[in-house]
């Protein structure tokens, strides 16, 4: 094989690897047999795609595949019969015929969907389920997502293998997911589940620091990766529009966001002239299909926030009018004190820090163990000229950093009012 | 004699491209664009946005139906193109369905581009 061939090859069995493990999971019923199934599949593939050339479908393909390999072994297995060649099945020319009338295309939408569920099951906690989601949808290496993650191969492995077992448990014992085609409620409730999970993958990308982001950075794009699959099944969802709008909006900024020395560039001071315009433009692009559907929702919402900043040349020209209304309506829709801090950030734009402190003030019981509430508060009673004040916020600030980078940024902030003082 | 040339490729392995490898084909195209350009062939070319961005105008109906998603019936073929220079998509869409109201019948897959050659020659 060329490295050509490989290369064409891996990017073909990645990318047909949810739609074919989620319909071989509705064969089997059972994730590591749906996987084992794939991994065959693959495998043959490797050997026979060289010499035919790429099939038509490769997901109906390895779908296919995958199920005839399964089968046989179970059936091998209860017969103990010895293994017949390798040659006596499968023949791909067999494959081929067969696909013409293509394995029944109507489920895989749900079929994908359920997958994907079945990784966000309620049981699991939040770090379980981006672990699953990476592995299973995915097909990462438990080292790969270890490496994301920070943690130890055989860490990570306990982890997979402990969602795997819960999921398992939750299968048989009657409270999983069931096969079954989705009713329309159940259907966008594991629509919404499935986006927040996805968010879930980008973030873990998204808020690293300088240090880790090189390793964290292909989360973001797998994040990207599926939740553009997610809108190819459910083309007319403006909330799917709005979480892919929102990434891309986001993910423009990544080239951006560390200096070289890994300090925190804020986005007044980032490059705008480095941002991905083509990440920018599909964003936008989501973003505007998305509004015309008038059902706004959190995701369109932050998307928009988003779309503000990205289509300012300058941070002058940003529309701190509209980014201030917008936050006024995230917090209608999920009201949390983190959001009416952001929306602070606007309101100290438009109407100056004391009416940004004003705002910031209350949130002070419930963000008292936030980093950013600090930072920000800090930042604002230093434009007020109230420096002791501002001393002290800061100094709380770095004793909740959660990175290096975090704590220099204030650091910097501190020097600057000793400079003043 | 003018030609078109479509492009066409597995969209979600395009997709899955590092920036790099992107990057990588882009400038390899670019030297072809340069070469083609300067001796007068190349006139406007696009790379267009994911179809997850496209929306389609049914203009088989009256009034013509708007669809998330690209165009994806078989039994049409694709006869020609434009290229429209819009505020938004609502401003394309009202485009196509003035284009619509000319000529009904098919569809008009409305498509953002992502990357626009203008091309040299002035036929």
């Amino acid at each position: 094989m060329t490295s050509e061939e490989a290369h064409w090859i891996g990017s073909t069995l990645t990318a047909a690897r949810p739609q074919a493990v989620a319909a071989l999971l509705r064969y089997f019923r059972d994730l590591d047999l749906a996987e084992e199934a794939f991994q065959e599949a693959c495998l043959r593939a490797l050997k026979t795609w060289p010499q035919n050339g790429p099939p038509r479908d490769p997901a109906a393909w390895l779908i296919f595949v995958g199920r005839n390999v399964a089968l046989d072994t179970v059936r091998r297995q209860a017969k103990q019969t010895e293994l017949p060649p390798e040659e006596a099945f499968s023949d791909t020319e067999d494959t081929e015929a067969v696909l013409a009338e293509r394995i029944d295309g109507a489920h895989y939408r749900d079929d994908v969907l359920r997958l994907l569920f079945i990784c966000c099951h309620p049981d699991l906690p939040a770090t379980q389920q981006i672990a699953l989601a990476l592995r299973i949808v995915s097909g990462l290496s438990v080292k790969q997502i270890a490496r994301a993650f920070l943690v130890s191969e055989a860490a990570m492995e306990q982890r997979v293998t402990r969602a795997k077992a819960r999921i398992a448990k939750a299968q048989s014992g009657g409270s999983g997911v069931p096969f079954e085609a989705p009713g329309a409620v159940e259907r966008a409730e594991r629509l919404g589940a499935v986006a927040a999970m996805i968010y879930l993958v980008f973030n873990e990308g998204y808020s690293a620091a300088r240090d880790t982001s090189a390793a964290r950075e292909p989360l973001c794009e797998e994040a990207i990766r599926l939740a553009r699959l997610l809108l190819r099944l459910f083309p007319a969802e403006p909330e799917i529009m709005g979480l892919t709008a929102l990434m891309l909006l986001q993910h423009a900024r990544a080239g951006t966001r560390f200096d070289k020395d890994g300090a925190v560039i804020l986005l007044d001071d980032q490059d705008r002239g480095q941002w991905n315009g083509p990440m920018i433009a599909e964003g936008l692009a989501l973003l505007d299909k998305a509004i015309r559907h008038h059902r706004p929702g959190p995701y369109q919402v932050q998307a928009a926030i988003s779309a503000l900043h990205a289509r300012a040349p300058t941070p002058e020209d940003t529309d701190w009018g509209e980014i201030d209304l917008l936050y006024a309506t995230l917090e209608i829709m999920q009201p949390s004190p983190v959001i009416t801090l952001n929306r602070a950030v606007a309101v100290s734009k438009l109407r100056g820090a004391e009416a940004a402190l004003t705002m910031v003030e209350p949130l002070g019981d419930r963000l008292s163990g936030y980093f950013h509430y600090h930072g920000l508060r800090g930042a604002l009673l230093m434009q007020l000229g109230r420096t002791g004040e501002a001393r002290e916020s800061f100094l709380t600030a770095i004793g909740l950093a959660t990175s290096a980078a975090e704590a220099a940024h204030i650091r910097a902030h501190l020097d600057g009012l000793k400079r003043e003082a | 004699m003018l030609y078109a040339l479509l492009c066409y490729h597995q969209e979600d392995v395009v997709c899955s491209w590092t920036k790099e490898e992107d990057d990588a084909v882009m400038a390899r195209l670019a030297v072809v664009h340069e070469k083609l350009a300067s001796a007068g062939k190349l006139g406007p070319a696009a790379r267009l946005l994911p179809t997850t961005a496209a929306t389609t105008l049914r203009k088989d109906q009256d009034p013509p139906l708007v669809l998330d998603g690209p165009f994806a019936e078989t039994k049409e073929q694709l006869l020609g193109f434009y290229t429209i220079d819009c505020a938004d998509l609502e401003e394309a869409l009202s485009i196509a369905r003035e284009l619509a109201r000319a000529n009904p019948g098919g569809a008009y897959e409305v498509r953002p581009v992502s990357l626009f050659v203008p091309g040299t020659f002035a036929p």
